[in-house]
């Protein structure tokens, strides 16, 4: 190797030996240890095969939870991404007072996903929550927004949806400000409507901004459970548990660490999955220049 | 049309704003007022010295400071050593290291909580700070974001360097990273609010007062035994999205720009 090529591997090193230790590594251990039952004290752990899997088959809430990511994950993510577009065309414009739309539309992302989960807890609280006094107001029934299992996935994706078409609003935003004005210019002068340049020449090109916010919002759906964790810790009766939260109780409440890691090895088949998806589309639809 | 396009955007905006206005409203307000918004309700800063006095957020403030320092310093060292790297050296080995790096855009370490809280009881740092931040050091985004930035800048100014007898690091520090600013604070913005913010895996991994950071201080603090005092509980919450929320507010312009640079690639 010549020496500009180890002077290359020295600089990668130190970065190189932590994704190895907190990346790589876990994933092939998180693998091998699907395969094997739960340590217990110092005793060797013993081969268990595909029992943890079986165990899986056989669980229904992680069925439960499955089916409830989807559903979360299908909630969220175009009602977000539909607003962003929505948002960033608004703040793009000459609107008046766009400066406060900015920050009214981003405020949620900064804030701290539990802090956000605290201020909406009471939100839905019953009786005493706003939405409890604004629904009364019309003189509807109190409900338990939270406490029933047909309404507390929904909260939950508002809440998602609150915290996260904000953020990627800035990704349309930066998008929208690369297009050359040429282009709106050309289509007025072509007497092109608004909704008809939308629909033709920005959508189009915002292409490439939608697959990269959809695969940032697909990982979130599937990362982040700070919310689940703070305002019903799954419940009632597993309505709200995600993959990651049954993930978090199966290894950290019941410390039941092999099914754990075979739990976590459908997390990261999904997002596995994912990339592949991305990796392809990258190559085709998207490219426009 | 465009006024009612202006009316609907202002009432998402007010929307979007609402429950951050009705926290602070219950957070400043005596418990008889947080749900009742009588313009002469009396302003009140008791729920925070309440909640001061309750839980030691004293010591979660120092916590969350000295591991969003940590975290960022390391960062940006290691990263910026590998990304010069991947920008500027021919190697044997460099494409599939480089995509095993970006593997962890994809598998974040939130994702790999079992396995990482089995390496830190081995590694015998459970419940400290440097066992938040590990997983997180080695950030492939910030090494995908400095090698784009490092690769537009012009190989001349790198060559002249050398030329002057520089070394590879003497023209990593003078030449790419002073031009890598912009990129620089980006990360920087990025990396402390997603610190400040974590919470699942330093749930986890912490269990007493001198490690937790300030997100898992306001949990233990709101789901104790504080026979839910909604007005206490409102003005904890207030206080630890203060500092991010008053840095926002005030470099709104910087976040923003931030946020959008960090997202282009």
């Amino acid at each position: 190797m010549s020496r500009s090529a180890v002077h290359a591997w020295l600089l990668v090193l130190p970065a190189a030996a932590l994704l190895a230790l907190f990346t790589h590594w876990p994933v092939l251990g998180t693998l091998w240890d699907s395969f094997h039952a739960t340590p217990k004290g110092n005793r060797p752990v013993p081969w268990v095969g595909l029992d943890n899997y079986q165990v899986m088959v056989a669980d229904e809430v992680f069925w439960r939870s499955l089916v409830n990511n989807l559903w979360y994950a299908l909630g969220t993510i175009p009602v977000s991404i539909a607003l962003a577009i929505v948002m960033a065309l608004w703040v793009n414009s000459a609107m008046h007072g766009r400066t406060w739309l900015r920050m009214a539309f981003f405020t949620p992302t900064i804030l701290p996903m539990i802090a956000v989960a605290n201020i909406w807890l009471f939100f839905f609280t019953p009786q005493y929550g706003l939405l409890e006094q604004f629904t009364s107001l019309f003189g509807l029934a109190s409900r338990n927004w939270l406490g029933s299992p047909e309404t507390a996935l929904g909260c939950m994706i508002v809440v998602a949806v609150w915290k996260e078409a904000g953020f990627f609003m800035i990704f349309y935003l930066a998008a929208l400000q690369s297009i050359p004005p040429s282009l709106a210019e050309a289509a007025a002068i072509e007497g092109a409507s608004r909704g008809y340049y939308f629909r033709r020449v920005v959508f189009p090109l915002l292409m490439p901004t939608t697959l990269f916010v959809l695969v940032n919002a697909i990982i979130n759906s599937f990362r982040l459970v700070d919310h689940i964790v703070v305002m019903t810790k799954g419940g009632p009766n597993n309505a709200t548990s995600l993959l990651l939260f049954h993930i978090y109780q199966v290894g950290f409440s019941f410390w039941d660490t092999g099914y754990a890691a075979a739990l976590t090895m459908v997390l990261l088949a999904i997002l596995a999955a994912t990339a592949i998806v991305q990796f392809v589309f990258l190559d085709k639809r998207v490219h426009y220049q | 049309m465009r006024r009612i396009e202006t009316a609907a955007a202002w009432l998402l905006g007010i929307l979007w704003i609402l429950p951050l206005l009705y926290a602070f409203w219950t957070a400043f307000h005596p418990p008889e007022y947080s749900t009742r918004f009588a313009l002469a309700a009396p302003l009140t800063l008791e729920n925070f010295r309440r909640a001061w006095e309750a839980a030691p957020f004293a010591r979660y403030f120092l916590n969350s400071f000295m591991l969003v320092t940590m975290v960022l310093v390391v960062q940006l060292v290691l990263c910026t050593l590998a990304a010069y790297a991947f920008a500027r050296f021919d190697f044997p080995g460099k494409e599939p290291a480089f995509l095993l790096v970006l593997v962890q855009l994809m598998i974040m370490p939130e994702v790999l909580i079992v396995e990482n809280y089995r390496t830190m009881s081995r590694l015998g740092i459970l419940d400290s700070i440097p066992a938040i931040g590990l997983p997180y050091m080695a950030s492939a985004f910030a090494i995908f974001l400095l090698r784009q930035t490092f690769k537009t800048i012009p190989r001349e100014l790198d060559e002249a360097a050398r030329v002057e007898g520089a070394g590879a690091l003497t023209v990593l520090w003078r030449v790419y990273v002073p031009l890598a600013r912009p990129s620089y604070l980006a990360f920087g913005l990025v990396s402390v609010s997603y610190h400040w913010n974590n919470f699942l895996w330093p749930l986890i991994v912490t269990n007493s007062v001198t490690s937790r950071p300030v997100t898992v201080g306001l949990q233990v603090f709101s789901s104790g035994d504080q026979g839910i005092d909604w007005s206490v509980i409102t003005a904890a919450t207030v206080m630890t999205s203060a500092p991010l929320l008053a840095a926002f507010l005030l470099f709104q312009r910087q976040f923003v720009q931030s946020f959008m640079r960090a997202g282009i690639r």
